[in-house]
């Protein structure tokens, strides 16, 4: 069953400038125990979309639509069920996470403030005994409770902020660009890690990231968003393996396949920038940059179609059967 | 001798030379951090050589010391054959010709700064002639065309890669014979990716540019460089053709490094446990035994080599013989590869 449940989430932003609809429209649903990535370019909305979740965007934001954690509407939530619910129900590991550790407080004890907060019943001694086990969970000894953040090794302190984010014991873990800022081994470590994290303790996982290649190995389901839109979602190896909108393949043309004579001197890439989410182009809005657009682009309506079993494509071409995998 | 060194003149002229460098800092808590461990390598003009390893193997290290910023503890660096001067006037000529592209453009350039700005600082500072001229020329080599359009805008008015762009024009403002990338496309979307790398390659097509890339990316390896360079803790592990290392890699490390490469499904994944230990306790014998596979399997052990991986350290890998010489090497610094004297 769906612990994450997105049902047509819209999120606009409104700056002097005039509205910026930064999300469209999105359906999403993320099951126990399931990994499901979101990639897309910056400025996409895959981190608006996050912030949906727990309602971590400005006031003056508004939305529509519904996010469903375990059933429960966030945005019908009262401010002191969503308190709870963060952290408590859904946490988050956020981008750049290497500094978002306190320099000058011991790890354990940094770790042990959010199970006081939320656990009226827990002690300082229970907590940290929690801790202990959470920082074995996550790869790491219990004795570093005791260390410094400057004391650990980027890949380290990743760690930490899993076992952070798993203080409240939360049903659904979001994670921004998890991996960005480490290295390709420790990046394999800390993948294994998440996944193996949401299948022992039945969580839904929601990670985003602007690197279709990190998401293709440890994730169940993809889903690959521009302009605001999810345009293609599937079964990650069958989305990797046969990308069908026009954007997930050039997008998976980025990083070559080592070893194929055809990307040897030829990297590939996609020309032009994504539009800005306030000036968004007519019809679909990767027209302008798409290799096989037609007049008929400019003006249809594009929405997620079945191209496949379990797959969907917003795209006239590829439902129309051009390009389908 | 002296036929490698003809073989040299024929194949290409070496800009930069690197010989058998080491570069020791003092260790955070006492002791000497040996980032940079003996390292032989050649830069022949026209050349792109990927230098790929994980943070800590020393690889950007050895960048600043190539670029003159840091001084080598032993060993020297050479330029067009001549051993690098670091008194200011002979530096700042050298720097002049050896360009630096940071991983992150919107680090690199200053935000109140236009792009014409930022683009003539180099020119300016190296009193150098025709500054609009040299301006619009590097603009628009970097694709930022036409380059008039570009003078008076901001960074933050430029998207991620228009920003690497003007990074990029920045250096060749100076008309150098070497630039050095830093991570170049790594903060950069993967659409930007490809245009940024194709721009590299142009640039060496058309100005004769020579390129170290330092990356970890083994795929950008595989869209651009001639040749790739291994480094773990300091020391050259494996080097050779960038087909030959990638298809056919011989060193443990160059191995799992290929196996999790996203792209890389259907082959089993070697993840390594812990991460590149401290430069100021480098281990003995083998510096990766303590994360080799191929030691943790048994494999070592069977071929009989188990005693010499954690006592005896493989010899330096040497310099490079010339690109286009028939016989461009490629090696390991492995006793699975090359067995050590003793066995």
């Amino acid at each position: 069953m769906a612990v994450l449940d997105m049902r047509d989430v819209s999120l606009t932003y409104h700056p002097a400038e005039g509205p910026v609809p930064a999300v469209r429209g999105v359906n999403l649903s993320v099951n126990a125990g399931e990994v499901v990535g979101v990639a897309g370019e910056s400025g996409c909305g895959k981190s608006t979309l996050i912030s949906t979740v727990l309602r971590l965007y400005p006031k003056s934001a508004t939305v529509d639509g519904e996010v469903l954690i375990d059933g429960e509407n966030v945005f019908d939530m009262k401010w002191n069920r969503m308190r709870a619910v963060r952290w408590g129900e859904a946490a988050v590991v956020f981008q750049g996470a290497l500094h978002s550790l306190n320099p000058i407080q011991r790890i354990g004890k940094q770790l042990v403030e959010p199970i006081l907060v939320h656990d009226k019943g827990a002690t300082e001694a229970s907590a940290m005994k929690k801790v202990q086990g959470l920082l074995e969970q996550v790869g790491l000894p219990a004795r570093h409770a005791n260390a410094y953040p400057h004391q650990l090794s980027g890949g380290q302190k990743q760690r930490i902020m899993i076992a952070l984010a798993l203080t409240c014991d939360p049903k659904v873990l979001l994670c921004d660009e998890p991996t960005t800022a480490l290295d390709v081994m420790v990046q394999a470590q800390i993948l294994d890690l998440l996944k193996s994290i949401a299948v022992e303790r039945s969580m839904g996982m929601l990670i985003i990231s602007h690197d279709l290649s990190v998401l293709s190995t440890n994730c169940d389901r993809i889903a690959i968003m521009y302009a605001g839109q999810v345009v293609e979602q599937g079964p990650a190896l069958d989305l990797f393996q046969h990308p069908a909108h026009p954007y997930t393949r050039a997008l998976m043309g980025a990083f070559p396949t080592i070893g194929d004579g055809e990307s040897r001197y030829a990297p590939s890439g996609l020309p032009g920038d994504p539009p800005f989410p306030g000036d968004l182009p007519s019809g679909c809005s990767f027209h302008p940059r798409c290799p096989i657009a037609t007049d008929e682009c400019t003006t249809a309506h594009v929405v997620l179609e079945p191209v496949a079993p379990g797959r969907d494509a917003a795209c006239i071409h590829v439902n129309q059967g051009v390009g389908a995998p | 001798m002296s036929s490698a060194a003809e073989s040299v003149e024929e194949a290409a002229e070496t800009v930069v030379e690197v010989d058998d460098l080491t570069v020791t800092f003092e260790g955070r808590e006492g002791g000497t951090a040996r980032a940079v461990d003996g390292v032989n390598l050649a830069m022949r003009k026209g050349e792109i050589i990927a230098m790929v390893g994980e943070s800590g193997c020393g690889k950007t290290t050895l960048a600043r010391t190539i670029l003159g910023l840091e001084k080598p503890a032993a060993g020297r660096v050479l330029s067009h054959g001549e051993p690098l001067q670091y008194g200011g006037r002979a530096l700042k000529a050298y720097r002049k010709n050896i360009q630096l592209v940071l991983q992150d453009p919107t680090g690199s350039l200053n935000p109140r700064h236009s792009v014409y700005e930022a683009v003539a600082e180099g020119p300016r500072t190296h009193g150098m002639d025709d500054e609009t001229g040299r301006v619009s020329r590097a603009l628009s080599m970097a694709g930022l065309r036409p380059p008039e359009r570009f003078y008076l805008r901001y960074p933050h008015e430029l998207s991620g890669g228009q920003r690497q762009r003007v990074v990029i024009a920045g250096a060749l403002a100076l008309d150098p014979d070497v630039i050095i990338a830093d991570e170049p496309v790594s903060s950069l979307d993967a659409s930007v990716r490809g245009e940024i790398l194709a721009l590299m390659l142009k640039l060496r097509e058309d100005l004769g540019l020579t390129l170290l890339v330092v990356t970890h990316d083994l795929g950008l390896a595989w869209n651009i460089a001639d040749r790739i360079v291994v480094m773990y803790l300091g020391r050259v592990v494996e080097q050779g053709p960038t087909e030959e290392v990638l298809n056919n890699p011989q060193h443990p490390y160059t191995r799992a490094l290929l196996s999790v490469v996203p792209e890389m499904h259907g082959t089993e994944q070697i993840v390594l446990t812990g991460e590149t230990p401290d430069p100021t306790k480098i281990p003995n014998g083998c510096r990766f035994h303590p994360r080799c596979q191929e030691v943790r399997n048994g494999v070592a052990e069977k071929a009989g080599v188990l005693e010499a991986c954690t006592s005896i350290s493989p010899a330096i890998l040497s310099a490079q013989i010339p690109v286009g010489a028939a016989e461009l090497g490629h090696d390991a610094a492995c006793h699975l590869v090359t067995p050590p004297p003793t066995a």
